[in-house]
């Protein structure tokens, strides 16, 4: 049988990769660029028996996504710009006490209200550091609308797996250009779901670490009566200020994120390896890239694109490996040098990193790209 | 024989971290009283809170409990009850928690009817952060906050409910705490949203402050301004000055949200 092909815009392939996935709960308040996703799952969810809410601000979805969650749905909230300073709060909520969901945000220009419509890469910094205290963090950062999809789905599943919240962030162009999407047949594409607790529900503790780092979750409903809380907390999820626990818990709760890097992280290296010119680029910037170092190449440059397609865990050690093989780094991004702090740490000084930024609403060109190689001495 | 409260509780989990002459506990029993003359299932209800010492008290009870963050409650239970129909959600917190912060959430839980019972905690005050003022603390009163006594008007949390849609309303005070579980109960069995506002003290950041000299007297005050809506109506409006009126005062039969939207699947699979 042939596979169903349609030709979908990226905020609408993100929402059937929720579905793909499993999503059967959708929490949202509607924000530019990103409110198409929230609308095909108003229309997608109760076909299926799902629900859909759309509640009275952003800190009210977030909350009623991870009540959703607790409830056992795998629940999916979207946003842009200040709605996602507005969920941070609750972000944060969701990593202490380790309440798997997902969160799309359509990357739009900031800070504020600052360009509604207008592309930008300028929240993958928020996306690490947006919710205060140390936590864990995953960005996926697709570049096509068939990569969104795909990687909503990982979204899940990685947010299933490690109990998580989970972010992904197409910039506003590939969450609004239109393109080809082949849908995975369902099983094609794997989809994971939370492991479900062994023990009877009188023995459940929610955070038990004898299970490892990432204990099985009951649903509220099922059977089981635990508590959950914002507090720093003990294997029962009761709070502590007691020192060796709360250590102990910040770091598993990192470590179960950084400790699994390998597995989370996910990058495409297109002729890297006798480059001398590597660009590191994700989202839409990398489709300029890619054209770019195809006409290097035939400008006989020996260029080559590193393209980032998980942001957090960010893959500092393959970055610091090529850094001693090349003469220089060159960072396209759509902000002031969010990434190009990032891979200047990681290339611990080996070779420069060459940034270039854009945040006048326009997509960074080839032809940009193309100069900034012809610095390079 | 006197009433077996450990049934309810979480083994292990007291003793609590409220103040001598705090309300709160008194509030506690109540709702064990309802939850149990109800026959809720512990495992099929879910306590939310915000925080605060108000917010505290689901972790004493044993059932399924949520102490999400300050103001909320009422949205992460939206998100509980929604995914989870079948569960019977209760939520408890202060009048900061609820009407200052959590405002929002509060006003648009009322207006969507869904089928959860709130209870708040009104003590007038922000107990936890040292007493502060809320937006339930009276003109003129003295607050950690307002040293010159408080500029704000205070909300009548009651009203603000009744005005944002919630279809059961009821007030108590923990004076009459008899009456307390009474008033939750027929809460939990109302189909929609209801809201039980239950008048608290408390003598360790409000009532020192404002000239009660002890527990009892705070505890006389509540008795002394409450009068049940039926005595009230028999009372004249110079009678009624600085009274506040107890018992139900609003019930509604009005479309309850999950039934909504379980209409809202089915024409959804009608048009597939
Ligand atoms: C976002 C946020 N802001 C402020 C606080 C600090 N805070 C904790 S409890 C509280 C007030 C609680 O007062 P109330 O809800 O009336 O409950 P009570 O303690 O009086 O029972 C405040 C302001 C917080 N925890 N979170
Ligand atoms: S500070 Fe006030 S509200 Fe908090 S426990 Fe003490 S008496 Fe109760």
């Amino acid at each position: 049988m042939a596979k169903k092909v349609a030709f979908l815009q990226g905020n609408e392939a993100a929402a059937q990769g929720a579905l793909y996935a499993g999503c059967k709960f959708f929490a949202g308040y509607p924000i530019t660029p990103s409110t198409e996703v929230a609308e095909v799952m108003s229309v997608e969810l109760p076909k299926i028996g799902g629900k859909f809410i759309q509640m009275e601000d952003e800190i009210g979805a977030m909350a009623a996504l991870l009540g959703g969650a607790l409830g056992g749905a795998k629940a999916l909230t979207s946003t842009s710009g200040p709605g996602l300073s507005l969920k941070q709060e609750l972000i944060g909520y969701g990593c202490i006490a380790e309440i798997p969901c997902v969160i799309i945000n359509v990357m739009r220009g900031g800070p504020s209200t600052g360009m509604p419509t207008g592309p930008s890469q300028s929240d993958i910094m928020s996306a690490k550091w947006g919710t205060h205290g140390d936590h864990p963090a995953i960005c996926l950062v697709p570049a096509s609308v068939q990569e969104l999809f795909e990687e909503t789905v990982r979204a899940f599943n990685l947010a299933e797996k490690y109990r998580t919240p989970v972010m992904v962030m197409p910039d506003e162009i590939v969450g609004h250009m239109r393109e080809r999407v082949v849908f995975p047949e369902p099983g094609e594409l794997e989809v994971i779901d939370r492991a479900a607790p062994t023990v009877e529900p009188a023995q459940y503790k929610p955070y038990d670490t004898s299970f490892g780092d990432v204990p099985p979750l009951a649903a509220f409903g099922s059977g089981y009566k635990f508590h959950v809380t914002g507090l720093n907390k003990l294997p029962d999820g009761f709070p502590t200020t007691k020192a060796e626990y709360v250590q102990a818990e910040e770091e598993r709760q990192v470590r179960k994120v950084e400790g699994n890097a390998d597995d989370i992280m996910k990058w495409e290296e297109y002729k890297c390896d006798d480059a001398e010119i590597i660009i590191v680029a994700f989202g839409s910037t990398s489709r300029s890239a890619r054209f770019a170092v195809d006409q290097a190449r035939e400008q006989g440059i020996k260029a080559g694109l590193f393209r980032l397609i998980t942001f957090w865990p960010f893959p500092e050690k393959r970055i610091l490996e090529l850094s001693k093989k090349v003469k220089a780094f060159i960072t396209p991004e759509m902000n002031l040098g969010m990434a190009t702090g990032v891979v200047k740490a990681a290339v611990e000084g080996n070779a420069p990193v060459l940034g270039i930024f854009r945040v006048d609403g326009e997509p960074i060109n080839p032809g940009q790209i193309l100069d900034k190689m012809k610095e390079v001495k | 024989m006197a009433y077996d409260y450990e049934k309810f509780i979480r083994p292990g989990k007291l003793p609590h971290i409220w103040c001598p002459g705090c309300g709160h506990g008194i509030v506690m029993k109540g709702l064990i009283r309802a939850i149990d003359a109800c026959g809720l299932k512990k495992e099929n209800t879910a306590i939310v809170s915000g925080i605060g010492c108000a917010s505290r008290l689901p972790g004493y009870m044993d059932c399924c409990t949520l102490h999400t963050a300050h103001g909320r409650a009422a949205a992460f239970a939206t998100g509980v009850k929604m995914s989870r129909p079948e569960m019977d959600v209760i939520l408890v917190g202060g009048d900061g928690d609820g009407t200052a912060i959590g405002g929002n959430h509060f006003i648009h839980a009322c207006r969507r009817n869904i089928n959860m019972t709130y209870i708040i905690l009104n003590n007038k005050i922000y107990g936890m952060t040292g007493g502060q003022f809320s937006p339930a603390t009276p003109t003129g009163d003295k607050a950690s906050t307002t040293p010159y006594g408080n500029p704000d008007p205070a909300f009548d949390i009651a009203k603000l409910a009744i005005g944002a849609g919630a279809t059961f309303v009821a007030r108590g005070t923990a004076f009459h705490a008899n009456q307390i579980d009474k008033l939750i109960a027929e809460a939990i069995q109302h189909k929609g949203f209801s809201v039980v506002e239950i008048l608290d003290d408390c003598p360790t950041t409000y009532g020192r402050r404002n000239k009660f000299k002890s527990v009892i007297e705070m505890m006389n005050h509540l008795k002394d301004i409450a009068v049940p809506v039926k005595a009230a109506e028999k009372m004249s409006p110079e009678q009624l000055k600085g009274k506040v009126l107890t018992g139900v005062l609003y019930k509604e039969d009005k479309p309850e949200y999950c039934e909504q939207y379980a209409k809202v699947i089915e024409r959804a699979q009608a048009a597939k």
